[in-house]
């Protein structure tokens, strides 16, 4: 019983992890074929720094998800503070379901939706460029926000309603309150909604395909566009120094959560000595 | 309060990383186009040009980075965009969200462009570089008066075959109906090219207007279907080069990408005829920088820039100073440049109209299912 476990468990990694394995070999591959395996060689890691275009790509896909997961951070807590503080209980269940709904549509209807309207409202402005990069941002933040109140939401739901209360009781501004008190308490939940947000803005190909103007291409639109002749392997090199970015990012995230997990089972502990 | 700054700080980095990086890309050696050519009058404007994905010499492999010596030269920013095909870029631009000031279609989609009054006539008195273009690509059907196009590249459809795995030499569209080669033989995964290749075998006319005729192409494609290992477009290249499959059609100036990794692949343009296409420079309606446009565009058929494109591309470029110079290594290759007599009959896609289109979009459908 024991070895089917393990092996059950081998066999999921390996179909998660063999095609990544498999991309991150042929980058070294010194041909472009994806069969055979000439040798050893960095030759496409260096094409990929010396090709200003798809530097330019990435650091457009980059910036968007940078801007766009902390824009939606902002307006996303915000708004999951107010859906919590709700006085009726109708009212907030009807807001959260409509909040909810962005998720659950399927990628292009958002996309030509949003689309649609961006020309729509260009049209009453009386302009013919009004697809850009801040239709793409706006786009970005729309299919983020979702995400983020469904992160903060069930942590402000944990929270002690009243210990806001007591903290205005004992002086703070609400302000203060909210700073002190309450954002200390749902700070996971905000941080895993914007690493949520990062990561669904870095790799979303289909909102941005119809969305995207003339100045601002991101790297999945860039390498969809390469499909008619070949995707270069240089593509797998920049695929590869994404994955082990990621990887660091993620393993240095969840060694400060280790860190301050323990620091808060601390401090609990002795406020009940206390 | 340190999670959230370690996670600012790390993508601040990666983000500084990135665009230091992106910024030292350039190089500052001389332009290979003189300095003083071009008027800077337009500098700090911006073009939006939209081009096929792969399309132009980008400065990978140490080639010539087109865009970029336009902007130094000028001063003007180019806002360079790319599209997988040209219904896309029709899509886009019907859309009249995005103002595009060059495009690069391909004949059939400039016709429908032209007759949906969406393209602007290009001022050729503009363009000094113009008398390059050899007259044989002047004037074709699509622009008959030659207001609105430029030649950008040209090819023609033929059919790749691996030498190690099929008999002889074969020169007809049939060699994909040949049951020999079953599992083994690859076909576009786009209506227009997929008809083509039965119309071409059944001497149809690939811009027939009868249904019927369509009908007579899908019943022969169906014909082929259990013997397909597949219908693929871009997996073609790997395919062809892996040895995984023995027969697939495609464009010429692929075929040339493909052999380099592979050398046992052959080509060849089948008897009975072939399409031929153009894809050549416009500028559209919306145009909000036709000043620059006509700069870029008379920048492209420079000779140096033309031939950096054509290295590039692999395409036939109908640029006259290219095809004569001695520095381009394709020069006189019989496969983009074949002699006359050595010629097949050649068709150019016409646009057909919607009902014809939607027609034949439905029997494709079909023949799709048949396959699997």
């Amino acid at each position: 019983m024991k070895t089917a476990q393990r092996v059950y468990t081998a066999l999921i990694f390996i179909l998660i992890y063999a095609p990544l394995a498999v991309m991150i070999l042929f980058s070294f591959n010194s041909t472009s074929s994806t069969s055979v395996f000439a040798g050893l060689s960095f030759k496409w890691y260096r094409e990929l720094f010396s090709n200003s275009d798809t530097l330019e790509a990435l650091k457009n896909t980059l910036l968007l998800a940078f801007v766009s997961s902390i824009a939606a951070t902002l307006l996303g807590t915000v708004t999951a503070v107010g859906i919590y503080r709700m006085r009726s209980r109708v009212t907030r269940e009807i807001i959260k379901s409509v909040t909810n709904i962005p998720m659950m549509n399927p990628d292009i209807v958002t996309g030509v939706s949003l689309m649609l309207l961006f020309v729509f409202v260009g049209r009453l402005l009386g302009r013919t460029n009004t697809l850009s990069f801040w239709t793409l941002l706006i786009s970005h933040i729309t299919f983020n926000l979702p995400y983020v109140i469904l992160n903060v939401l069930p942590k402000l739901r944990q929270t002690d309603r009243h210990l806001h209360e007591a903290a205005l009781d004992l002086g703070c501004s609400p302000v203060e309150a909210f700073m002190k008190v309450t954002l200390p308490a749902i700070r996971s939940g905000i941080v895993s909604g914007l690493l949520m947000a990062f990561t669904l803005s870095l790799d979303d190909f289909i909102i941005s395909y119809y969305t995207v103007g003339a100045d601002f291409q991101t790297l999945p639109l860039k390498i969809y566009a390469m499909t008619k002749k070949t995707v270069k392997p240089d593509m797998y090199a920049l695929s590869s120094v994404i994955f082990f970015t990621i990887l660091i990012l993620l393993m240095l995230i969840n060694m400060a959560g280790m860190r301050s997990d323990n620091n808060s089972n601390g401090s609990k502990k002795s406020k009940k000595k206390v | 309060m340190r999670r959230w700054v370690s996670v600012i700080l790390v993508t601040a980095l990666a983000l500084c990383c990135v665009m230091g990086l992106a910024s030292c890309g350039g190089s500052d050696e001389p332009g290979i186009v003189p300095e003083g050519t071009y008027s800077r009058d337009l500098a700090g404007t911006t073009i939006n040009v939209y081009n096929w994905g792969e399309y132009i010499s980008d400065g990978s492999d140490d080639s010539l980075d087109v865009n970029e010596e336009f902007e130094k030269l000028t001063g003007i920013r180019v806002n360079y965009s790319m599209y997988e095909s040209n219904e896309v870029m029709y899509s886009k631009l019907k859309s009249e969200a995005v103002a595009y000031d060059v495009i690069i279609p391909s004949d059939y989609m400039i016709a429908r462009l032209l007759n949906e009054d969406m393209l602007r006539k290009i001022d050729f008195s503009k363009l000094s570089n113009y008398h390059y273009i050899d007259p044989k690509y002047r004037d074709l059907y699509f622009d008959p008066t030659n207001e609105y196009s430029v030649p950008y590249n040209v090819g023609m459809v033929g059919i790749i075959y691996n030498t190690t795995m099929v008999e002889g030499t074969p020169d007809s569209w049939s060699l994909m109906w040949d049951e020999k080669y079953s599992d083994n033989i690859l076909t576009f995964n786009n209506s227009r090219d997929g008809f083509a290749t039965a119309q071409f075998l059944l001497g149809l006319d690939v811009n027939s207007t009868d249904k019927a005729t369509w009908e007579q192409a899908a019943e022969k494609l169906k014909e082929q279907s259990p013997i397909l290992q597949g219908r693929v477009m871009d997996e073609i290249f790997n395919k062809m080069e892996n040895n995984n499959a023995a027969i697939a059609p495609y464009y010429a100036g692929d075929f040339l990408t493909m052999q380099e990794i592979n050398p046992d692949l052959a080509f060849y343009y089948p008897k009975e005829g072939t399409n031929i296409f153009v894809d050549s420079i416009c500028v559209p309606a919306s145009s909000q920088n036709y000043e620059a446009a006509m700069m870029y565009i008379n920048f492209l058929l420079e000779p140096e820039i033309a031939l950096a494109n054509a290295e590039y591309i692999r395409y036939a470029s109908p640029n006259t100073a290219v095809v004569n110079s001695d520095d381009y290594s394709l020069k006189g290759n019989e496969i983009l440049y074949p002699a006359a007599e050595a010629t097949v009959p050649v068709e150019y896609y016409h646009d057909l109209d919607p009902e014809i289109r939607s027609y034949y979009e439905t029997l494709w459908e079909d023949i799709v299912r048949s396959t699997t």
